[in-house]
């Protein structure tokens, strides 16, 4: 078959990296080889423009175990027990078939972590939908929610934690990334990278179909109008066989039987047996007629690039093929050997013995291009809001108004639809600043969430992701957790534009900066490019997900009121920043200005603190001040809870406003009994920590000295409307 | 005494039940669905999960499995057999508990911990209850909405057969506290013998005051009196 431009375009390659193919080769590629050249050379799999700036992120500490480059981060948290964790986008095929893109998005990496030997443990979700007014807006929210939802209640995780964001910057391109954690022990950790020659490579689980067909590379192409036509690409879950492959590979991973192990994710059977061989610098033989097949008459190409659910490769030792075959019969899935490791370092493929396509491997991997694509710095924005010039709104009217918006309604709605408490280890479950899961069996736990501040980011790259780390180091220090690592997801627009790569490398930089001073490494991740449709690219969307670590679990902390007349302390400084904020956005539609600094100093610090006051149980409550403000803050704390509060006018600030809605960083708001205020207040003097004594929590009622009062129960009702009104 | 845990493709919330049994002092037993035979058993769960990914209809194939004659038989002879959630659906579809479970009316799948109301305590799984006692138990399920014809409710009723209803919080069972629809708010259903109780509600995820409460664990108290 002649190789034409319309064959390369349609692959998703340059005619530059065609040629190089060529060069590489000293030959034509034939069309197999040329879709494997495609599916591992794409922005998806090959990180070509992002992996200079990946470089950057801190990787390493005490607690990593395993950075970026596996299948997902490993860190350690003590005794036998690791955490293996990442985040992944499916963004795209999320817009196309919104049930059958989030369901595939959750099951690949629930892959990526039991690959690795880890028992899943918990799931978060950070998803993005378009303006509520947008036409396709219901139907996406409505197919992601229940997609995601289908896929962990089935196979037995719980959901327990995510954000759920509507902005009209995601209304032709919306944001799934969906989060798993496992547990595994520290000593049973099971890597993708093979050894040894001529060692049998195992096929299991589901069948192979002609669904997800260059999936790779659709995930590096911008949407046009034609997207809907790309549907027949989108892979199709089955959460039940992934229960079942679940449990027969962690049974396998009980001796030492396999060498190496991998999921097939994007790319499928190309990139997953390419990635074990170049991790071993061997070669590797596949004979595809063995491949099981769910379709009849699949070719070589078929095969090669199927992202067909539900699929791993296995790499055996000598000797075990008929005990691990024993399993996997047991579970009922298709165990079959398909080739074997070479040491001729080359990727060779055969039907029938005929050879189908021979490629070295290391043109696959290290030979892939990288480029280092030019970007722009983004200035500080000086625009400023006064205030005095807006028309004059009412505080109690200003926080209704908040409290009432899709984007900060309870999400009750969404959660309800996903099993937070099968496995039965979840003891702090979504609403909260972090989810906290048990350690099965034991009496330590794990705090988990995701956060992302698209508008910060867009404003200010560099601020932006400081913050973004910041706010997640924060979150779970406000459930008792100390932070230990993240993962995260870089949701942004065309790289091939200056200004979008500009936001890509200050975003980094940004959240480089702050895991250095907080020590919270990036152990794994994943980079989404291409958002937008027709040159308008979306907001830029870095997600972090965080993990910590509670020792002790005796009595999770959240954000609920628990007690009436507890003190109420506010951490650190509170100086009105309104740029950026919520209240500009939902009382004004103003989005301008910049975002608020993160002095990282007063964060660690502030950080610390409050973590000490929890762990010596000083501490009734705690909630990190976001979005919104001070005053969405204690009306979350006071919703939900029996108790309201009775806040005190602030003296320094002239506008309550800038007081009660500023998004100044590095906040928390503590609920403190009396009887332990001293020795609150004596520690914080002795760390020289900022804080005021804001007022006290009441029954019945959420009022602000001279400025509101009004009924929990009917906040309780304005923030519960908008979903079930939607 | 001891327990059996009947573990099918898809379960997923058996080892969640055998904590709770062993939590309860039971002594008990994995059971996989090839097996043949049950091992001595005074009890046998039937745990939630969407066992064959619940593909044709939730409980239908797990009910045509090979264990489940063994099941059938060990209830003749009167031992006790729990159904939770999909185990309450297995046993509709085996025959052994009437009616069936249809889809939420909201379409939805639903999870939230909801009041259900003891309406029977002379039974072995809830003698250590008070009658008419408010539980706060955790729902999780797609198909939870009991039904069953006239002369069947009328014979649950009349013969004390259903063991729990939805309610709110100061036990009053209206509509508003039905979560999912089923008919006159049935929560839980026992046979004519008593001795097979199905439930949508989870009482294993509520033995725990940690991660839950503890309304869960009188119903295994109860059976191990």
């Amino acid at each position: 078959m002649q190789i034409t431009d319309k064959i390369i375009e349609n692959h998703g390659l340059t005619k530059d990296e065609y040629k190089n193919i060529q060069k590489l080769l000293k030959r034509n590629p034939n069309l197999l080889e040329l879709g494997i050249f495609s599916a591992m050379w794409n922005e998806h799999c090959s990180y070509k423009s992002s992996r200079i700036h990946l470089k950057k992120l801190p990787t390493k500490g005490k607690q990593v175990i395993q950075g970026p480059g596996e299948n997902a981060g490993v860190i350690d948290i003590g005794d036998e027990d690791a955490i293996i964790f990442k985040i992944e986008s499916h963004n795209h095929p999320s817009y196309i078939e919104p049930y059958q893109g989030a369901a595939t998005g959750v099951g690949g990496i629930l892959r990526d972590v039991f690959t690795m030997g880890a028992r899943p443990i918990a799931l978060l979700n950070s998803i993005h939908f378009g303006s509520p007014s947008h036409p396709k807006t219901k139907s996406l929210l409505n197919g992601v929610v229940s997609g995601i939802g289908g896929y962990g209640n089935c196979i037995g995780i719980p959901t327990v934690a995510g954000e759920t964001k509507f902005n009209e910057t995601y209304n032709e391109n919306i944001l799934v990334n969906a989060m798993a954690v496992g547990h595994a022990k520290k000593s049973k950790i099971f890597y993708s990278k093979a050894k040894g020659v001529n060692k049998a490579v195992v096929y299991v689980g589901s069948k192979t179909g002609r669904d997800g067909i260059h999936g790779a590379s659709m995930a590096s192409a911008e949407f046009d109008e034609n997207s809907e036509e790309k549907k027949p690409t989108v892979q199709v879950g089955d959460p039940f066989t992934e229960k079942l492959l679940l449990e027969a590979c962690l049974e396998l991973m009980r001796d030492d039987s396999i060498i190496a192990i991998q999921d097939m994710g994007a790319a499928g059977l190309t990139s997953s047996s390419v990635e074990m061989a170049s991790k071993g610098l061997l070669g590797i033989e596949l004979n595809l007629e063995k491949v099981p097949c769910r379709e009849e008459n699949m070719t070589p190409y078929e095969m090669m690039l199927s992202e067909s659910q539900e699929r791993m490769l296995i790499i055996l030792e000598d000797g075990k093929e008929n005990h691990a075959r024993e399993i996997f019969k047991k579970w009922d899935l298709d165990f079959v050997v398909i080739g074997k490791t070479t040491n001729t370092g080359n990727l060779t493929l055969r039907y029938n013995d005929n050879l189908e396509g021979e490629i070295p491997i290391s043109l696959l991997s290290s030979s892939a291009p990288i480029y280092e694509r030019e970007f722009s710095k983004k200035r500080v924005p000086t625009d400023k809001i006064k205030i005095k010039d807006l028309k004059k709104i009412k505080l109690e009217d200003a926080l209704l108004k908040i409290l009432s918006s899709p984007n900060h309604s309870n999400k009750s709605w969404i959660t309800n639809q996903y099993d937070q408490m099968v496995m039965c280890d979840t003891a702090q479950r979504s609403g909260s600043d972090a989810a906290v899961i048990r350690i099965h069996g034991k009496d330590k736990a794990i705090a988990v969430t995701v956060d992302s501040s698209a508008n910060y980011c867009k404003s200010h790259p560099y601020t932006g992701g400081k913050q973004i780390v910041s706010e997640n180091w924060r979150n779970l220090i406000s459930v008792g957790a100390k932070p230990l690592a993240i993962t995260n997801c870089l949701n942004f627009g065309n790289p091939e534009n200056k200004e979008i790569m500009g936001e890509f490398a200050e975003c980094l930089d940004g959240i480089k900066k702050a895991c250095e001073f907080l020590n919270f490494p990036v152990v794994s991740g994943n980079v989404s490019f291409y958002n937008g449709t027709n040159n308008k690219n979306i907001d830029p969307t870095p997600v972090i997900g965080g993990v910590g670590l509670i020792k002790k679990l005796v009595q999770p902390i959240n954000h609920m009121f628990k007690g009436n007349n507890n003190i109420i302390i506010l951490i650190g400084k509170t100086f009105g920043h309104l740029e950026q904020s919520c209240y500009l956005k939902e009382n004004y539609s103003i989005i301008s200005g910049k975002p608020p600094e993160v002095n990282l100093i007063n964060e660690k610090n502030n950080g610390e603190a409050v973590l000490n006051l929890i762990n010596l149980n000083l501490i009734s409550s705690a909630h990190d001040i976001s979005s919104g403000g001070l005053i969405t803050a204690l009306s979350e704390m006071s919703i939900g809870s029996n108790f309201g509060v009775k806040i005190k006018k602030p003296k320094k600030l002239t506008s309550s406003i800038e007081y009660f809605f500023g998004e100044d960083q590095s906040r928390y708001i503590l609920e403190i009994n009396e009887k332990n205020l001293i020795e609150v207040e004596k520690i914080l003097q002795s760390k020289n920590i900022y804080y005021e004594k804001i007022g006290f929590t009441q029954d019945n009622n959420f009022e602000i000295e001279g400025e509101m009062k009004i009924s929990i129960n009917d906040l309780f009702k304005v923030n519960n409307q908008w979903y079930n009104n939607y | 005494m001891n327990s059996s845990v009947i573990v099918f493709p898809g379960s997923n919330c058996d080892r969640d039940i055998a904590v709770a049994l062993e939590k309860m002092q039971f002594k008990n037993k994995m059971v996989w669905h090839k097996e043949t035979k049950l091992p001595k058993s005074d009890l046998i769960v039937i745990p939630g999960g969407f066992s064959y990914g619940d593909y044709l209809r939730s409980g239908a194939i797990a009910g045509k499995s090979l264990i489940i004659d063994e099941v059938i038989k060990a209830a003749k002879s009167g031992c006790l057999i729990l159904g939770i959630c999909n185990g309450f659906q297995i046993l509709t579809e085996t025959g052994l508990l009437k009616g069936t479970l249809l889809r939420n009316r909201n379409l939805k799948f639903i999870n939230k911990d909801v009041n259900i109301k003891v309406i029977n305590n002379k039974t072995s799984f809830t003698s250590k209850y008070k009658l008419n006692q408010i539980l706060k138990i955790n729902i999780a399920h797609n198909e939870g909405n009991y039904f069953t014809d006239k002369d069947h409710l009328n014979k649950l009723k009349n013969e004390n057969l259903i063991a729990f209803q939805y309610c709110d919080v100061n036990g009053n069972i209206s509509d508003q506290s039905n979560p999912n629809g089923a008919v006159e708010n049935i929560a839980g259903i026992y046979n004519s013998k008593k001795n097979i109780l199905g439930m949508m509600p989870h009482p294993e995820r509520m033995v725990d005051n940690l991660i839950s409460n503890t309304d869960g664990i009188n119903l295994f108290a109860s059976i191990m009196n």
